[in-house]
């Protein structure tokens, strides 16, 4: 248990998925608007990489380990997760409309979400078990949430503030990212 | 002859992938902590996306329209798997070094933005151009983003000590904020000298940055896999 909370707690807040693994930038910059959009690609993104890490573990054990062929793990992971994208996407618009109109929008924007692919590696790399790679891709998709509502919540603090013109858009949003990622250092005392 | 060296001065200098188009934002960020790595990876990409864009180009009609992000995916994929296994064999520290980006390149969005824009409609040679081209361009971005980071953050350029001893290291420069600030600066010149050209009254060519060029990457992907 105390070791699956320190899984848990490192993912999701000392190697933050965007502020010191640099995974998911695309959409850390894109869809951090709003707090409200923030909120629902957080969701999407916990719900994904949830499914997808414990379904990467099973594939992993249990058909590229037996059958000796853990290279092909790029190729295996990356298309069990488009795959798998689309197939959530299918099943939430036919079973439950309301998750699906909250989520919807974001599932299609996931799948070259480098982050997702990033945590079924990263539970190999690390030689996690089942449950500890659930609770890894887990823990990271929340602080992947954590951060981008953060980010949201400054940015529509900032909309109407005096940015300098080179500095609108993007880059405010990088150098507000660099701040963040400094005050995320102080998490490194958790350890 | 001529359209070869067309293809590589547009990688490199028209549309270099890093300063102008603003693509593959993760593995900028992520690895230029020195110049030696900003180098490796963006040879790594280059020789993925050469290789993935000949290829594509030679089954590009043999390919149905219906599922060519899956098939370009898998090829590609196994293209990172073959470099990665030369990487681990022949350049053991770069190998440590670069970790898990390496099979990242997979969802590298210059790769596939590539392989949908130009490799996919044109004939192999110009398309092993082109992606030596957006290679190389990625290359020298990350190498010069490297050789920036390196230098404030360490004094080093390619290890060797070039500030004087009494220079104090900014060692931010080399953790993870310090990323996030050099993109920053380098998204706001890109901006200033995108509003002066425009005041030229110019047509520019330049992308919109991270988010715009990601999102279509990815949309464009989506669309392919709906039909």
């Amino acid at each position: 248990m105390k070791e699956l909370l320190l899984i848990g707690i490192g993912a999701a807040l000392i190697n933050n998925v965007v502020l010191s693994q640099f995974l998911g930038i695309c959409a850390f910059v894109g869809v951090s608007k709003k707090v409200e959009t923030a909120a629902g690609m957080g969701g999407a993104v916990i719900f994904v990489i949830t499914i997808s890490s414990f379904i990467t573990g099973v594939i992993y054990k249990c058909l590229l380990e037996p059958l000796n062929v853990t290279y092909l793990q790029t190729i295996v992971f990356i298309l069990v997760i488009a795959a798998l994208v689309q197939l959530v996407e299918m099943f939430l618009k036919k079973s439950s409309p309301g998750l699906y109109n909250a989520l919807g929008v974001y599932l299609p924007l996931i799948t070259t979400n480098c982050a997702v692919l990033g945590v079924a590696l990263t539970n190999v790399q690390k030689s996690y078990n089942l449950l500890e790679g659930v609770v890894n891709g887990f823990a990271t998709a929340v602080g992947f949430t954590i951060s981008i509502v953060l980010m949201a919540g400054i940015r529509e603090k900032t909309e109407h503030n005096d940015v300098p013109a080179a500095f609108q858009g993007s880059p405010i949003v990088l150098l507000t990212a660099c701040l963040m990622a400094i005050a995320f250092f102080g998490f490194s005392g958790l350890k | 002859m001529n359209k070869s060296m067309e293809r590589l001065y547009n990688g490199i200098i028209k549309e270099n992938p890093t300063f102008v188009l603003m693509l593959g934002m993760c593995p900028t960020l992520a690895v230029t902590t020195s110049a030696i790595n900003g180098l490796g990876m963006g040879l790594t990409t280059t020789v993925i996306l050469a290789m993935s864009n000949l290829m594509i180009s030679l089954l590009r009609k043999v390919i149905p329209d219906g599922v060519r992000m899956p098939a370009f995916i898998v090829i590609v994929a196994s293209f990172v798997t073959i470099v990665q296994f030369l990487l681990q064999g022949y350049i053991p520290f770069l190998y440590e070094s670069l970790g898990i980006y390496i099979p990242l390149i997979v969802v590298n969005c210059i790769i596939l933005g590539r392989a949908e824009a130009y490799a996919s409609k044109n004939p192999p040679v110009a398309s092993l151009f082109d992606g030596i081209g957006m290679g190389l361009g990625f290359t020298i971005g990350l190498t010069a983003i490297g050789i920036v980071r390196e230098l404030i953050g360490s004094g080093t350029i390619f290890g060797a000590q070039v500030m004087p001893s009494f220079y104090e290291p900014v060692t931010i420069f080399i953790l993870a904020p310090g990323a996030f600030l050099v993109l920053s600066m380098l998204t706001a010149i890109q901006n200033k000298v995108k509003m002066r050209a425009q005041q030229k009254g110019k047509e520019t060519k330049i992308g919109s940055g991270c988010t715009g060029s990601c999102a279509s990457c990815s949309s464009c992907s989506m669309s392919g896999k709906k039909e």
